[in-house]
């Protein structure tokens, strides 16, 4: 203990606090993990997506201009992977959109700097009449009110 | 019994495919609606038939169905407003007979648009109905100059309130659609078609031309019929009565 200078003490004990302090923070607010702020948005429906969530996450643009060539040109209109499927189960359920500051896609789009050209001409609204029914089967309510809830980003 | 087992098979299949199910009905034809996994197919043409001896002056019906089902919203200025359907008014002057008629895209087999489509956006569907690709379309105007049915409307202000079923928007060409999400969803009709019908005027019918036992072409076979512009050789989907 003779030989470490004071200095070097103090230093030690400065770093360990704020560690600890970091830590606490994390613990406390998942979104604003360390210093590096966090995309938040609220998944309204549904226990998991039609793919993996890592699979979703790169790779949904692709599966959607897939999907559009298919509907526009052939009239294929399967739901899986259909824009108006996306928008009906994560538009928000207050704003009934997948736009604004919140939005599924709005919030990770404006984190990311990338622009969404789809929702200058599909519009960004859940449709009306598959509110209810779609979304919260009974499946999916027994889902949501589990164990398991609802999975966080 | 010198039969064997592949000829009886033969012989079953063909009796159930004949067999009536019940007046009208036939087991064939129950297989053409068409479920969302299986794309439009070249074995049907669909198409219109306006009798206008049945259209009414003054009705906009088919007009205001056509445009609230496809969410087409006027922002009050006629000279840009997006039309995908018009009432026409002929007038022979020497007699002064007037007649007035629906007049939207014709759904070419030979359609010009896609003739003249830098792009490839404007496209004909394999079932025959003519479809702007908004994806694709860069807002050329071209097909615009080349439709000699002045059927094309582009789109010059932002839109709101789009069905989810009919994504348009700012800088891109439309028109009529044939209801094509009617169509895969098997509903049969088009909006225009059926406001006329619930107007008690009847004077649209939708069906497949390449269907001989639909009305559409029973009507089609036993009375006269023409096409507009029938010298451009277009070979028009809408076909037109009592001109």
């Amino acid at each position: 203990m003779r030989n470490v200078p004071l200095h070097r003490i103090l230093t030690s004990v400065v770093l360990a606090s704020g560690l600890l302090l970091s830590a606490a923070g994390q613990a406390h607010d998942k979104a604003q993990a360390g210093r590096v702020p966090m995309p938040v948005h609220t998944i309204a429906q549904g226990e998991k997506c039609v793919e993996p969530t890592s699979e979703m996450r790169r790779n949904h643009m692709e599966k959607i201009l897939h999907q559009r060539d298919r509907t526009m040109h052939d009239g294929i209109r399967t739901k899986q992977y259909s824009l108006k499927n996306c928008v009906n189960c994560h538009a928000d359920t207050k704003t009934n959109s997948v736009l604004g500051k919140d939005g599924f896609c709005e919030s990770c789009h404006r984190y990311a700097s990338v622009s969404i050209d789809c929702f200058s001409c599909h519009t960004s609204e859940r449709e009306a009449q598959a509110a209810a029914p779609a979304a919260t089967s009974s499946t999916t309510r027994a889902l949501n009110s589990g164990a398991k809830g609802i999975t966080k980003p | 019994m010198s039969m064997n087992r592949r000829d009886f098979l033969a012989l079953g299949g063909a009796a159930i495919a004949g067999t009536a199910i019940a007046p009208g009905i036939r087991l064939i034809e129950l297989a053409q609606a068409r479920s969302p996994e299986e794309a439009a197919s070249a074995a049907h043409r669909w198409g219109l038939l306006i009798d206008t001896s049945k259209c009414q002056d003054g009705c906009t019906a088919c007009v205001d169905a056509c445009h609230e089902e496809n969410g087409i919203q006027s922002h009050g200025r006629p000279a840009t407003d997006a039309q995908w359907i018009r009432k026409v008014t002929l007038k022979d002057k020497q007699t002064g007979y007037v007649e007035s008629l629906p007049l939207m895209c014709q759904h070419c087999e030979h359609p010009p648009c896609v003739d003249v489509c830098p792009t490839g956006a404007s496209f004909k569907r394999i079932d025959g109905i003519v479809l702007v690709d908004r994806h694709i379309c860069i807002g050329c105007r071209y097909c615009m100059m080349a439709c000699p049915y002045k059927a094309r409307s582009f789109v010059h202000e932002d839109t709101t309130g789009q069905k989810t079923y009919n994504p348009r928007g700012k800088g891109c060409v439309e028109s009529c659609t044939l209801c094509v999400h009617k169509i895969d969803r098997g509903d049969g009709t088009t909006a225009c078609a059926e406001a006329c019908k619930k107007e008690g005027h009847q004077a649209i019918l939708f069906g497949d031309l390449k269907d001989p036992g639909s009305e559409i072409s029973k009507r089609l076979a036993s009375q006269p019929s023409q096409q507009l512009r029938a010298d451009l050789k277009l070979n028009t989907g809408v076909r037109y009565q009592g001109l």
